[in-house]
């Protein structure tokens, strides 16, 4: 099967879409001219000129409130934010203006916008580059929160995402882009999680990056006879309560995996889901691993201690499956 | 940095203890490893070793103290070097309840400590409000769905936690799902009153058992051709309503009363001064009865076909269940015969009927491999024991009558021809 790499996929998402429908617009810091601040946006420039590809000031409560309006009149607006770090600048016009609108209108307005770009950590970028803001998104009501890991799927729900009618953040990574991943054309639904691996003796939850860490963790503790079942959760709002129900009433047990921080995080609110939902299918208690209660350390060794490591998925599975001889 | 030493959760039930001594006092050099205390715990006096290395700097509690909190503190260790002053500043107030690595090393064991009532549903927490049982929820509705009480599981989770797997092993393992406490019955025994039957039967076996000098003889019969008349005689009469089925014992009955008329010895009585042979053939027939035992008697049998045998063994049984039995038709008899192949037994042996001086013990007919002509077949054999008053009868005697008896049963064309 063909390779491609994950910013390949988006390109090809974005490009795709654009011709189908010239109300598909881009814009954000360095798309243009530039070619992406990560090459992600390589050659739509050329492919569709500067109305359709739109450098901006570095000034993202502006372009981010342009794109809301842009929407609201009828365009399609892919906004890229360098990272999402940086869309903290414009997190009012995507939750107040985007995300609320179509609620506080009677639906009526609606505001078929994409906000994407790296989300979570890079490489040794400091505590103000790197957080994760899966959960932030994710809590609010009108937003629609996407995170994939593999190319195929990336590719499939940015298509999906542009499509969509209302707001949807998609959250990249960028020590993914230059990754190749196996090259096939899928649909993929917006709120269905992907099993990677089928398994019955624990459960594991998690997306983007660390879905890379969970297979390598399922490698380790097959060796120890542990079967372990990978759900990619790709959207996290709405969440696929269904899949996860039903594999934690296979294996009974879960550990979820997250990139940011264990409070108010995913892993916590699958772990409430599931607790309240599957209470008797529960043979263990749930174990959340997320990144250690720290703004993200610089130092690249003590950066690497705080995020969640393969040997961390590796001993909450063995803790999970534990039964003295 | 002191070490304070604190009271140890011996045991998952334990809240407080009691000091019963100290082993070191203070200034004492303390290793890891060294008897420290003894502690009275709700069920037991258990020794406490030293976990950390110092010098006794306090004991906090007296020797003797009563109902000591859990994670209080006991004692306190001093490190090397330092001096007894560092104490003036510590305060020793009990630390807010945690893990302590003591609590975790000890395994949570809830099915064998308390066998308290086993009660089998799980839903009010109530119950269980002396020890809370350590289950997984699925556990927990695993075994509430099989109705299995979780006192009696062992867990094998974290701290002893039961988990599904272990309510499985336990549902497995169990054939009888719970064996619950041993129930003693206070009263050791029913008393049931001796009928006047039992009477008899215990007076009358107990003296012939002590006073009859017994041997026992068996005998193994092949009853292959027995069987086939029998089934020709039930066969011929089939079409009679009337007609009763005729046993295997009916046959037997008419076989004895038959030798009996070549070994007269075995139809006899001991007295001390003469044997007392019998002239007439009577037969007493062992019946089981509610309760007992009774000996109808066939009188005559030899001059009585096998049909008329049959149907006088029926009426009489009948009677004999029903205590319509008069003295005269049990009371009497030279030669009794008792059969419990019915049961399957094979061989057994019966306690003579004083004062006659045989009985013979009719055991059940088994396929057997048996040897002909240098080949293995099947043959059905039935094994019968004679028991003998050997005043009466020498073994040789005793013999005899089984060797005519069997050439008898084997060849029951002799019961025609009458001899």
């Amino acid at each position: 099967m063909n390779q491609i790499t994950l910013r390949e996929a988006l390109r090809d998402a974005m490009a795709e879409e654009m011709r189908a429908d010239p109300n598909v617009f881009v814009m954000g810091e360095e798309v243009a001219e530039y070619q992406g601040a990560y090459k992600v946006t390589q050659g739509l420039l050329e492919e569709f000129g500067s109305k359709r590809v739109v450098d901006t000031p570095i000034t993202e409560h502006g372009f981010a409130g342009l794109g809301v309006g842009a929407a609201m009149g009828g365009l399609r607006p892919i906004v890229e934010f360098m990272t999402f770090n940086f869309a903290m600048q414009a997190i009012d016009q995507i939750i107040n203006s985007a995300a609320k609108t179509k609620y506080m209108s009677g639906g009526l307005i609606k505001c078929p916008i994409v906000f994407r770009g790296p989300n979570g950590s890079a490489a040794r970028v400091g505590a103000q580059h790197s957080q994760c803001y899966a959960s932030w998104y994710s809590h609010i009501p009108g937003l629609t929160v996407i995170s994939p890991y593999f190319a195929s799927d990336a590719k499939a729900l940015l298509k999906a995402a542009i499509k969509y009618d209302s707001p949807v953040i998609f959250l990249e990574h960028e020590l993914l882009y230059g990754n190749s991943f196996p090259d096939e054309d899928k649909e993929v639904e917006i709120g269905k999680a992907n099993i990677v691996t089928e398994g019955s003796d624990v459960t594991i939850t998690t997306f983007s990056l660390q879905v890379r860490n969970a297979i390598k963790a399922a490698e380790e503790l097959s060796k120890e006879g542990i079967s372990v079942e990978i759900i990619d959760l790709l959207t996290l709002r709405p969440l696929d309560r269904e899949t996860i129900i039903n594999s934690v009433k296979k294996t009974n047990r879960l550990v979820t995996v997250e990139e940011g921080w264990a409070f108010a995080g995913i892993g916590a609110s699958i772990g409430a889901i599931i607790m309240e939902e599957a209470f008797d299918y529960l043979d263990a208690p749930i174990i959340n691993i997320a990144a250690k209660d720290v703004p993200l350390p610089y130092a690249a060794n003590l950066e690497k201690l705080a995020l969640p490591q393969v040997e961390d998925i590796i001993k909450a599975c063995r803790e999970v499956c534990f039964r003295s001889k | 940095m002191p070490i304070k030493i604190l009271m140890p959760a011996l045991s998952p039930t334990m809240t407080e203890g009691n000091l019963v001594k100290w082993h070191k006092k203070v200034g004492d050099k303390v290793k890891s490893g060294d008897l420290l205390a003894e502690i009275e715990t709700d069920k037991a006096t258990m020794e406490v070793e030293a976990v950390d290395e110092g010098i006794i700097g306090k004991l906090v509690v007296e020797e003797g103290a009563q109902g000591v909190a859990i994670n209080s503190v006991i004692a306190v260790l001093l490190e090397k070097g330092e001096d007894k002053s560092v104490l003036d500043a510590m305060d020793f107030e009990i630390p807010k309840p945690t893990v302590t690595e003591t609590n975790l090393e000890v395994k949570a064991e809830p099915a064998s400590i308390v066998n308290e009532e086993p009660k089998t549903q799980f839903t009010s927490n109530s119950n269980n409000s002396k020890e809370h049982i350590f289950a997984s929820p699925l556990a927990k509705r695993i075994a509430s769905d099989q109705n299995i009480n979780l006192n009696n599981v062992l867990g094998t989770g974290p701290h002893g936690r039961i988990l599904k797997a272990d309510v499985l092993a336990s549902s497995k393992s169990s054939t009888s799902s719970h064996e619950g406490p041993i129930v003693r019955i206070a009263q050791e025994y029913k008393t049931i009153a001796n009928s006047n039957i039992r009477k008899v039967i215990a007076r009358r076996l107990s003296e012939s058992k002590q006073n009859v000098p017994h041997t026992y003889l068996s005998i193994d019969c092949n009853v292959d051709k027995l069987l086939e008349l029998r089934h020709d005689i039930n066969h011929a009469r089939s079409a009679d309503v009337n007609a009763v089925r005729v046993s295997v014992n009916d046959i037997i009955i008419k076989a004895v009363a038959l030798t009996l008329k070549q070994v007269p010895e075995a139809n006899s009585a001991w007295t001390d001064e003469a044997i007392l042979q019998y002239n007439n053939i009577d037969i007493s027939v062992a019946v089981s009865i509610d309760g007992g035992l009774i000996t109808p008697i066939i009188f005559n049998a030899d001059q009585k076909s096998i049909f008329t045998i049959s149907k006088e063994v029926k009426e009489l049984a009948a009677k004999a269940r029903a205590g319509t039995l008069k003295p005269h038709e049990f009371q009497g008899g030279g030669f009794s015969i008792s059969n419990l192949g019915m049961y399957g037994i094979k061989q057994f042996n019966a306690i003579v009927n004083h004062p006659q001086s045989c009985i013979l013990a009719v055991g059940a007919n088994i396929p057997t491999p048996i040897v002909k002509n240098n080949k293995i077949e099947i043959a059905n054999i039935l094994c019968v024991t004679l028991s003998s008053d050997h005043r009466s009868l020498d073994g040789a005697m005793s013999a005899k009558f089984l060797q005519s008896f069997k050439e008898i049963i084997e060849n029951p064309v002799r019961l025609l021809l009458g001899y």
